[in-house]
Order: C-alpha cells, then structure tokens, then sequence
C-alpha cells in the first residue's frame, strides 16, 4: 500500500526493501573517502572498451550483476528495470537494459535519477505492482565531460570551484520483502531554477531544489530534521546547501515559509557526500 | 550579452546568484596572469627558435621561415594533446597555452581525438571544428569586415 501524504509525498505502509547492492567506480572514486565501500574499483576508466560510451555501460552492467548475485537471484526473477544516466537517449542505460533483458523502464533526472529510480520502484513494490524490481544508475566523468562541457583533452582552465562528475554505476535490488534497508517515503521533488548558467558550478544549481525537496519532505510528513539521524544529499559542494536557505525560503510556496521559521539554520543537519556514495535515509529526490 | 541574461532573472534570482557567486572561492586571478604570462612567452620563445633555426640551418628568410615554425609548433601541440598532457599543462597555465597557436591545434585535435569512436566522417570530420569552428567564423567576418573598409576608404590601393 502507498499513500499520498501531503502534497508531494508517498508513504509506503509496507516498506519495500533494499535486498542487495552493487557498486563500481572508476580509479578517482576508488581514491576518495568511500572508496573501500565500494564492490569494485576499476583502476582503469576505459575497462578496457574503446569508447567512454561503452565503459558507461560496462561499469552498469557489473553494478547490476553484483547486486543479483548478492541477493542470489537471476535476471528473469526480476520484474522491472528501472534506471537512467546522463546521456542523450540515457543510452547506457539503455543499452545495458539490452545485456540485462529485463523490462525496462528509462528514467532520466539528471543528478536526481538514482533517487528517482529508487522512488518508482519502492512505489511499484508497495503497490504490488512488482516483486522485485533493479533500480539503477550511472555516469562516467569523460562522457559527461564531453556531453556537457568540453573534449576531455581540451586544455581550458577549470575554475576552483569546478566539480567532477562521477564514473561509476550503482544499482540496488528492491523486494517487497526480505532482509535490509527499508524504504519508508518518498518525495519528488520540483525543479527550482535559480538562474545559475555555469556548468562548472552544478552544486549551486542544484542546492535550492534539494532544500525545497527536504522542506517539502518535513512538511509532508510532518516531522523535523531531529527525526532522521543523517540526511545526506549528493554532489552540491561544500557549504553550498546552507548558502542557498534565504533566497529558496522567499521563492518558495508559503507552506515553505513556515517549515523554514521552524527549521534553524544549525538544525538543518545536511551533511555532503560524494555523488557516487549516496546513502540515504531519506529518499528525497530533488530535481536538478 | 551576459549583463542582458542577468536582467532577465527574477530579483530573487538575482539575489541567489549574487549569494552563490559570494559563496564560490575566487579565481586567482593576478595568478593565473603570472602563469599565462610566463607560460605563453615561453611558447612564443620556443617559436622563435624554431624559426631562428630554420633561417639559419634551412637558409630561408624570415618570411619563409614563418609557415613551418607554425607547422612545428602545432605538430608538438598535437603530440601533446594525444598523449593527454596538453590539458593538463592548460589547466596550470589558462589562457598562456589558449591563445598561442598551439591552443588553437589543441582545441581541433581534442575534439576529433573525442568524437573518433562515432566514426571517421560523422564523428571526427563532423566535429573536429567544433570548438574551433568558431575562431574560423568570427576570423573571416572580422577579415571581411576589415576588408570591405579597406576598399571603401581605399587605403594600400
């Protein structure tokens, strides 16, 4: 059973869980902070294709397989295939729903696919739509590069504040029952532009949706930032969420207005995390 | 242009922006200068060599000398380019590796070295102009430009 709590919230009755994940990265990630979380850190980005494109799709392909083997199941006891990346067409997704012949359904959110992903299929789940649904995600750093900003061996000066979009996939098994994480809830969120035009500086994009998702969260489900231990939020940079508090708290609906006098500004314990190590409690999706 | 974009956004927009640029670490600009000056005047003196040499042992003039000190030039941005290097010189020099010659041939052979895996024709022969496809068009409207006032005031006959 799902329910719309409040305006843009599901609330999931019986919480689907999170069987089994897989993670792969690329030799960047592998160096940071989580790198020893992760399933497999490939020491070369390419993995041995011949295009970015394809090494998208690899990386993928491994994210999904890992997270089938861990929960011991098969491709055809899947239902669905939900997931999407950052490509025209979110052809590496595409393409690897081709080597997982599983029904498939694209998702494309920018930075907020994996969450979107994770969203729809809990909701499936918790309707009795599917049994077991594989929600997942990639990117690579050089198609991106190419995609968005320029030829990866074009010599522009990045400014400081430049960031660095993930190589990697990640991929995680949904069941309506079983053992692990549960997804309680679930929030969409709106697109909320700013104005900023820079795309090297994805963080301030974004920050202002991901504050109005996680107000609009608190609102929904009538609860505070004590309620959750973490909240964590991929990729906006350092510091760039608590900037962005003032100007979304005018811009937004007058419900927000409220949610923001309660919410002090050292309350709002939003903690940074690497985009491909997401982990989150609270499965907010904001728009990017 | 950009001042017209920034007029067009809401005051409250324009307030984030001002907030979110307050909040971003500046670019160090007087280093950056420090750098492309050094670096740029030491590519510019590697040209000159280049072509010293060539007026010496080649026996050209000076005018001769001007073509193939360019060709060398390019010829070792490219080297640098396919062996991943020249990006990485780029971000520590900004606009000292841009703007010589040698940033030119790095902003056409990127882009075809990028786009090879979508094919010889449509990938790199489509794309290899990409980013300097640009400099090529503004190039021949300012020379045109140029050109047709020359004709009009009639200077250099």
């Amino acid at each position: 059973m799902t329910i719309l709590k409040g305006h843009q919230s599901w609330l999931f009755r019986d919480k689907p869980a999170l069987l089994s994940s897989g993670t792969v990265v690329g030799p960047f990630e592998g160096r940071g902070p989580l790198g020893r979380d992760f399933d497999i850190v490939h020491d070369d980005s390419l993995v041995g294709q011949d295009s970015w494109e394809k090494a998208e799709r690899t990386y993928l392909e491994e994210a999904a397989k890992i997270a089938l083997q861990k929960a011991g199941m098969t491709q055809d006891q899947i239902s669905f295939y939900i997931g999407g990346d950052l490509m025209n067409q979110i052809t590496s997704s595409s393409y690897a729903a081709r080597t997982l012949a599983m029904p498939y359904i694209g998702m494309f959110g920018a930075c907020s696919t994996s969450m979107e992903s994770l969203a729809i299929a809990s909701y499936l789940i918790s309707t009795g739509g599917a049994k077991h649904v594989l929600a997942g995600t990639c990117s690579h750093n050089s198609t991106a590069e190419k995609q968005f900003r320029y030829p990866t061996e074009y010599g522009s000066q990045k400014p400081p504040y430049a960031q660095y979009t993930v190589t990697g996939a990640g991929a995680v098994l949904v069941a309506s029952e079983g053992d692990g994480p549960r997804v309680a809830a679930a929030t969409i969120g709106r697109v909320v532009d700013m104005g900023i035009t820079d795309p090297f500086n994805m963080g301030a994009a974004m920050a202002p949706a991901a504050v109005d998702t996680i107000v609009s969260h608190f609102r929904d489900l009538g609860v505070g930032p004590d309620h959750y231990d973490l909240i964590v939020t991929g990729g906006l940079g350092e510091g760039r969420a608590r900037a962005c508090q003032r100007p979304v708290r005018q811009a937004s609906h007058p419900d927000a207005q409220d949610a923001f006098s309660r919410l002090r500004h050292d309350d709002l314990r939003l903690r940074q995390a690497d985009g491909a190590g997401r982990r989150q409690r609270l499965a907010a999706a904001p728009p990017s | 242009m950009a001042n017209n974009k920034i007029k067009k956004l809401t005051p409250v927009q324009q307030e984030y922006r001002q907030l979110a640029l307050k909040r971003q670490p500046a670019r160090p600009v007087a280093l950056n200068c420090l750098r492309a000056f050094v670096v740029g005047g030491l590519i510019c003196t590697l040209g000159q060599g280049i072509q010293e040499a060539f007026m010496r042992f080649a026996d050209m003039t000076q005018k001769e000398a001007a073509a193939p000190t360019v060709a060398v030039l390019i010829a070792i941005s490219v080297v640098l380019t396919a062996a991943g290097v020249y990006d990485k010189l780029g971000q520590w020099a900004g606009a000292g590796t841009a703007v010589p010659v040698t940033g030119f041939a790095n902003a056409m052979s990127s882009a075809a070295i990028e786009h090879r895996s979508e094919g010889l024709v449509l990938g790199t022969g489509a794309n290899m102009f990409k980013l300097a496809g640009s400099v090529i068009v503004f190039g021949t409207v300012a020379a045109f430009i140029i050109g047709l006032l020359r004709f009009i005031f009639g200077y250099g006959g």
